[in-house]
């Protein structure tokens, strides 16, 4: 793999770090590959836009901040407007597809949604949307061998909830697959636009 | 001898500096933290207040950075294994102590994660500002050891290091991170308790009666004794004899501040940690440490893509500063490039050691984030011609 940089974005509270953390440690434990993750500190860290940094190789990371993300991975439509147009042009953007709507893109965006935390509610717990997206991430983006990323989240987690969230990373997997297979979205902007503004 | 295992939390991790360093501390067999929390530095205290009780020792918090600086050497001097962790206003406020335990030869750890100053600065972003301070920061005449990790797996190995340097030479190691490195999050692999060695206290083997709390044998570096242990104990931060009692005299004074001088200073080529690396037939040489060698290393590899002759020398101790080194490389390449997250620090030392031979250029950075590898690019092309 050559040097991959990812934003994963959202408000606080949705795991957001995790999600980075079970990635990171995927790459560079399981894979035997590189990984750094550096997180955003500061007041912002507090309820509002909340993002880690995510830098994957399979050479040791130098530099540790991302300057133009080759993915991002966004769940909030705050963290969208404060991050998504540091995006690459034919980059992939990953989205919570009800917390979202993408209003001003480039057309080369690979676009990809899941209704993440629709899935973690029917797994139960909403808490784990985080790892639906981990799941759906590692489908659409075939960076990390599925089988690395659900040892990731398997020892990420507390023991008592290690069943529920490997189900969410299932779940989010499968979703996954079946959109990589349907392709990349095209969003309405316009209808997005006037939408948008509710969600901020 | 070998690391007590009950501190070692072997296996592979992905943690960040400031935990690292925190194990690292564990591992060397630290027992004892006094610390008046900082950001970004508090991981640190945080991870070993909860960690340290589960294998015996303690921490306290503080009312404030003098008492933290003052207590860890109580500790100490009570047969722990200790040290303290802060970042620039707290590292200011310990410069008073940190004198005091190169006067006391008390062994023990300053943790300092960088951050931008002077004064309150930029909290939660770095800097490389202390270097200066970590080497002049008390008065007096003395020297200390100061360990630059670049990535979370040196904050725990170095740490380790930093904890048997302070054993071996009784002195006050500073270990130099910065936010970034203490932030990142990367793979740590711990090994084994039985592959980590670690330096034990220099404890006296002689009797009460021919014990001499500052005797030395000739090896520049006196045997301890713990208060309570039915030794003579006088520790003091007055010129003192080699019974540990006041004495004022010049004569004194030449004897013990020379001494504590030159036992780290007669040892810089032993204690001295760098990483070279292409430097035989290189023109320009890039001397830099902590989290900047990493986009050095990064600006480096693009010079040599552009058919520049480019050298690495990494700093890992940055103090006692490895002088010889540089005179080395001085007289056969044509300059020094040295980046740092500050307006320029190690850089006058370069300049000094390199003297007049091989020109020297600073890469500043005020500080609030890391180099763009570009800046220093820049300026290894211009020092090339």
């Amino acid at each position: 793999m050559p040097l991959t940089e990812i934003r994963v974005a959202g408000f606080g509270g949705q795991g957001v770090i995790l999600s980075a953390i079970v990635l990171g440690k995927a790459c560079s434990i399981y894979e035997g590959k590189f990984a750094t993750m550096t997180q955003n500190f500061g007041p912002e860290a507090r309820g509002g836009a909340c993002s880690a940094q995510l830098m994957l190789s399979d050479t040791p990371v130098l530099y540790p901040y991302v300057t133009q993300p080759d993915i991002m991975v966004v769940m909030s439509q705050e963290a969208y407007v404060k991050f998504a147009s540091e995006l690459k042009e034919d980059g992939t953007l990953i989205i919570e597809r009800d917390l979202v709507r993408v209003t001003d893109l480039p057309k080369q965006t690979k676009i990809y949604s899941v209704p993440a935390t629709r899935i973690a509610e029917e797994l139960g717990k909403r808490m784990v949307l985080n790892i639906v997206m981990v799941g759906f991430f590692t489908a659409v983006t075939q960076l990390l061998e599925a089988d690395a990323v659900r040892k990731a989240v398997a020892d990420s987690v507390p023991a008592s909830f290690r069943e529920l969230n490997l189900k969410a990373f299932d779940r989010g997997y499968e979703y996954g697959v079946s959109a990589l297979a349907a392709g990349p979205e095209t969003p309405d902007l316009e209808q997005n636009a006037a939408v948008s503004q509710e969600l901020v | 001898m070998k690391a007590d295992p009950r501190g070692v939390l072997t296996g592979t991790h992905f943690m960040d500096g400031d935990h690292a360093c925190c194990e690292g501390a564990l591992a060397a067999g630290a027992r004892f933290a006094a610390g008046y929390p900082i950001t970004p530095s508090t991981e640190v205290v945080e991870r070993f207040a909860q960690r340290v009780p589960t294998v015996g020792g303690c921490f306290i918090q503080m009312e404030d950075e003098l008492a933290a600086s003052i207590t860890l050497q109580g500790g100490v001097w009570g047969g722990a294994k200790a040290f303290t962790v802060t970042s620039g206003p707290g590292f200011s406020l310990m410069m008073e102590h940190i004198g005091y335990a190169a006067m006391t030869e008390t062994p023990c750890v300053f943790v300092d994660v960088q951050r931008g100053g002077p004064s309150t600065g930029l909290p939660t972003l770095p800097a490389q500002g202390d270097m200066m301070q970590a080497r002049w920061g008390s008065h007096g005449d003395y020297e200390i050891i100061a360990l630059c990790p670049n990535s979370p797996q040196e904050c725990f190995d170095l740490t380790i290091k930093a904890f048997n340097l302070a054993e071996e030479f009784r002195v006050p190691v500073m270990f130099m991170m910065d936010e970034v490195v203490g932030h990142m999050t990367e793979k740590v692999v711990i090994p084994p308790a039985d592959e980590i060695e670690v330096t034990p206290r220099k404890h006296t083997h002689k009797s009460v009666e021919d014990y001499l709390p500052y005797g030395t044998n000739g090896d520049m570096v006196p045997e301890m004794a713990h208060a309570g242990e039915g030794y003579k104990f006088h520790v003091t931060g007055l010129t003192h004899d080699e019974r540990g009692y006041p004495n004022m005299t010049p004569k004194m004074q030449q004897k013990l501040v020379t001494r504590l001088q030159n036992k780290i200073l007669s040892a810089t080529d032993r204690i001295s940690m760098f990483e070279e690396e292409g430097t035989a037939d290189a023109d320009v040489v890039v001397v830099s440490y902590g989290i900047t060698s990493r986009v050095a290393q990064r600006a480096i590899e693009m010079a040599r893509a552009d058919g520049l002759k480019v050298g690495k020398l990494r700093l890992i101790t940055a103090w006692p500063f490895p002088e010889n080194k540089i005179r080395q490389l001085a007289a056969h390449i044509k300059a020094f490039v040295v980046p740092e997250l500050n307006l320029g620090q190690m850089v006058r030392e370069v300049e000094r050691a390199a003297a007049g031979k091989a020109q020297t250029f600073l890469v500043p950075h005020a500080g609030g984030s890391v180099h763009h590898p570009e800046e220093i690019l820049a300026f290894i092309q211009e020092a090339v011609r």
